[in-house]
């Protein structure tokens, strides 16, 4: 964009994708990727809501170590519950169905995906998988936890196992859908001039969660089949009373599930890397390490999956190379956190809300990271394997980072989505509210887990009760936090302040077409010559904010 | 990107193809009532391996196909070995603590 | 490719809006294909990982459940699955030099051929209710394979007794015990082959569709992507097959003879 003397306010286009095409059909039947984007962000919010509610329950019965509010078998509903719904049906869709899909065309510089229909249908499995999680949770919900280890959910709980069971399964074909999708866009679609290495990082990062979506998502998919069968026709498979291995069923569910952690952070680190860079006004520090990080993680994130299982059974030998493995792929994560801080070095660091989320992730998520190297050391893990240090850790990575991400990107790319921004001094406020509230909530959790507080448990010993309370006074905290973003991006669909092509004179090709992108996303396909995060190249803009 | 549409073998090599895969199902078969202890099950999947590899390069036409489709293939494999193999290296080292 | 911006002189009807070219469609198509199939890989494989496991640790019960399956029927459908596999690539080869009558009839042979698998499938199935070798206590007569399955003969589906007249001196209740643990084995085989044979069916369906298609002339040289994924789809699923034939109804044959 070139100099201009004068502001010019920017207007709405006329014509966008919102306003296209009017009435329900067009939004059910509808192919644009953009349009898919919002119909995952209306069902995904949905889920995080429902999600947080059961979390609220459990801090609030938290509150007093006799378990006053529910008892032991309701308990274990609460947390499954907000296991299997926060994991399946908000972080692992988050960030590539509703911001991945929304870019991930326009970053690539093509019209859509190179599958709209399978796109849609990908929509509609997750609403189909989310149907059957709110059939299992009107049953009365499940009670095995969200790992629905075996022989106990084949062969012991009267829950409604296999409703839920069936509702993931369908589910994960949504997230293979939504992979394959985005891996042959990645590598078929691309406009003319936009090479490997000219890809937006965000890119990068969602192609390599989608390989672990492809390869990992049919991995679940047949062990909940088999727990299924265990479960309807009593076959042994499972359960060792009848000849069964219980060990087996955890080899199977981790190799997907340790795979899935990294499907739901590596799109998450994909936003900061874009955010980082456009708010140093710097081109990103590294962008090949970045860039083959995240493969790397993508990669590695296979073979490390029994290091929850140090614990079960499994052979010392294996467990070794399983923890040193689990090391390893610590490094690349690593490589990402010294970038995005080199990137800031000496840069002209704007505070706006999007590099509010992005400075929390890369604190929190290095907290996170760094306490799960801890659970990786076997002498360690048998002391704190199944306790808060536990979940502290994996609330670290998922909501110190990954949701933290998650609302970056929601405010980072809200204009462009909307055409509309959110207001600023709300959202810097709830951005802070969601920091502190955060860190209230699950800090307290690592010296809970340290001393010996087992996760999962209805009740605990009443020295623990303090660090309890303090706990759950910063969840009511944090729910502030996530209730106000709600309430004022409504507010700006109506009295937001118009955005224009490009608010945050940010770099990459979704800045360079309108706010909202017409339906096609580009009324010229654009031809690619610039190497990706050309800040700072002497450029002066007026900042139309 | 790929400039045509991939080559693709003739009905002769199909037909090729399918006799080999005959042959090899049939000494599948066949060995497997031979006693040869520990190696049955390698040799008999060893030509399954064979004739699979048969129906990738030519039934589906990958010997023809792109650096990627390769690629994808190789990849597919690879990462069932890493499932199978990581697997069962936990089984197999179980009882191999020194007493 | 080209560094001029898209072109819309010629629009051939088959393509779609999102892509540029037919060629980019079909290579985007058929890498699609290829990436679905790795997932199918990691499906199946998941399985086969599993059966690896039990049949290491309990290998005589597998040898007896291997050895009470038809290894005839086995070879047969192997080699009817393998022909299946010819007439689809000679369907996909006459799609691409477009010979309708050629695509029509392959197509249809690799139908048949695929219906007979399924037939000889259900046959070996219903031989299996018969014998009372269906685990778990919920479908047929419930799972019992050494108590004798029929009160009017006590030797059908019997692998117990089968176990002690191969080898007179294995003690009655360890032949008991291997056949009670073939309910694993035959576990595996009914999720494998019913997986394998689920996949067919869908299979099937997609060849109708195909087959629907070719009949009007839909394909040729300029458009033949979709007769070339039901192909990809249709071979993989003869190759899961050629894995498993040998790993469910070759254990240990040699001990036993046809």
């Amino acid at each position: 964009m070139s100099s201009a003397t004068t502001i010019v306010k920017p207007v709405m286009p006329e014509r966008h994708y919102l306003n296209d095409n009017y009435g329900i059909r067009s939004w059910l039947l509808t192919k644009d990727h953009k349009r898919i984007a919002i119909l995952y962000l209306f069902s995904i919010t949905v889920f995080f809501f429902i999600g947080g509610l059961f979390a609220a329950l459990i801090r609030l019965h938290l509150l007093t170590p006799n378990g006053e509010l529910f008892q032991a078998d309701t308990y274990n509903r609460l947390f499954t519950m907000h296991g299997v719904n926060m994991i399946f049906f908000f972080l692992i869709p988050s960030v590539p169905a509703v911001i991945g899909n929304f870019l991930i065309p326009i970053m690539v510089g093509t019209k859509d995906l190179a599958f709209p229909k399978i796109n849609l249908l990908s929509w509609y499995l997750y609403i189909g998988g989310a149907t059957f999680s709110l059939i299992a949770l009107v049953s009365g919900g499940v009670d095995t936890g969200w790992t629905f280890y075996a022989p106990l959910s084949s062969g012991y709980v009267k829950s409604p196992v296999i409703v839920m069971a069936v509702g993931i399964l369908i589910v994960g074909f949504s997230s293979i859908f939504t992979g394959l999708n985005f891996i042959v866009t990645v590598h078929r679609m691309r406009a003319p001039g936009m090479t490997w290495g000219r890809l937006p990082l965000f890119v990068w990062a969602n192609y390599a969660a989608s390989l672990i979506m492809i390869l990992g998502t049919p991995v679940i998919a047949i062990t909940l089949i088999l727990l299924a069968l265990e479960r309807g026709f009593h076959i042994g498979i499972f359960d060792p009373k009848l000849g069964g291995d219980p060990v087996l069923f955890q080899h199977m569910f981790w190799f997907y599930s340790h795979p899935a952690v990294y499907i739901m952070i590596l799109p998450g680190m994909g936003v900061i890397s874009e955010i980082v860079t456009c708010f140093s006004r710097k081109r990103v520090f590294g962008y090949s390490f970045i860039a083959f990080s995240s493969i790397a993680i993508a990669v590695f994130g296979f073979v490390v999956w029994a290091h929850h299982m140090f614990v079960a059974g499994i052979s010392v030998y294996s467990a070794l190379v399983f923890s040193l493995l689990s090391y390893a792929v610590a490094i690349p994560s690593a490589v990402k956190v010294f970038n995005w801080t080199a990137t800031m070095y000496k840069g002209s660091v704007k505070m706006d809300t999007p590099m509010l989320y992005a400075m929390a992730f890369i604190g929190l998520f290095t907290i996170g990271g760094l306490t799960g190297l801890f659970l990786a050391a076997l002498g360690l893990d048998i002391h704190i394997h199944d306790t808060y240090f536990v979940v502290a850790h994996f609330h670290y990575v998922m909501v110190g980072g990954m949701v933290t991400a998650y609302l970056g990107g929601l405010h980072f790319w809200w204009p462009k989505m909307t055409g509309r921004m959110y207001p600023e001094a709300p959202a810097k406020l709830a951005a802070l509210i969601t920091f502190i509230g955060f860190n209230l909530t699950f800090f307290p959790q690592f010296i809970l887990g340290y001393m010996g507080m087992p996760r999962r448990y209805w009740a605990y010993p009443a020295e623990f009760q303090v660090l309890n309370v303090l706990s759950s006074a910063g969840a009511s905290v944090l729910a502030v936090g996530f209730i106000l973003p709600l309430l004022y991006f409504a507010w700006s669909l109506k009295y937001g302040e118009i955005a224009g092509d490009n608010p945050w004179q940010a770099t990459g090709l979704e800045w360079e077409t309108t706010s909202p992108p017409p339906t096609h996303n580009f009324h010229e396909i654009p031809i690619v010559t610039k190497e990706p995060y050309a800040y700072g190249e002497g450029e002066e803009v007026p900042v139309v904010h | 990107m790929s400039e045509q549409s991939h080559s693709h073998p003739s009905p002769g090599l199909y037909v090729v193809i399918l006799l080999a895969l005959v042959v090899g199902t049939c000494l599948t078969w066949g060995i497997a009532f031979k006693d040869l202890g520990i190696w049955n099950p390698v040799v008999a999947l060893t030509i399954a391996v064979i004739k699979a590899v048969l129906v990738i390069l030519f039934f589906m036409h990958v010997y023809y196909s792109n650096k990627l489709t390769k690629l994808t293939v190789a990849a597919g494999f690879f990462w069932l070995m890493i499932m199978i193999t990581m697997s069962l290296s936990d089984y197999l080292t179980r009882t191999f603590l020194p007493r | 490719m080209s560094t001029s911006q898209t072109t819309t002189t010629d629009h051939h009807p088959a393509l779609a809006h999102q892509f540029d070219s037919m060629e980019q469609q079909q290579d985007a198509s058929t890498f699609g294909m290829w990436v679905f199939l790795l997932t199918e890989i990691m499906m199946f494989g998941g399985l086969f990982t599993a059966y690896l496991i039990y049949r290491l640790k309990y290998y005589p019960a597998f040898v007896a459940g291997s050895t009470s399956i038809s290894v005839s029927w086995g070879f047969a459908n192997t080699l009817v699955l393998i022909g299946s596999s010819f007439t689809m690539a000679m369907a996909v080869w006459s799609a691409q030099t477009g010979r309708r009558k050629g695509q029509v009839w392959f197509l249809i042979g690799t139908m048949i051929l695929g219906a007979a698998f399924l037939g000889v499938k259900a046959k070996e199935y219903y031989d299996k209710w018969d014998e009372c070798h269906i685990p778990g206590h919920v479908i047929g007569k419930g799972f019992n394979t050494w108590g004798g399955c029929e009160v009017k003969n006590p030797k059908l589906g019997n692998i117990a007794d089968e176990i002690r007249e191969k080898d007179p001196k294995v003690p009655e209740v360890a032949a008991v015990q291997i056949a009670k643990q073939t309910e694993i084995f035959f576990s595996f085989y009914f999720a494998m082959t019913g997986l394998h044979a689920f996949h067919m069916v869908i299979g099937l369906g997609l060849l109708t569709w195909l087959l629907l298609r070719a009949k009007s002339g839909e394909f040729g040289p300029s458009y033949y992507t979709p007769v070339e994924l039901g192909g990809l789809y249709w071979h993989f699923v003869d190759i899961v097959w050629i894995f498993l034939f040998p790993l469910l109804y070759l254990i240990s044959r040699h001990q036993h003879g046809a």
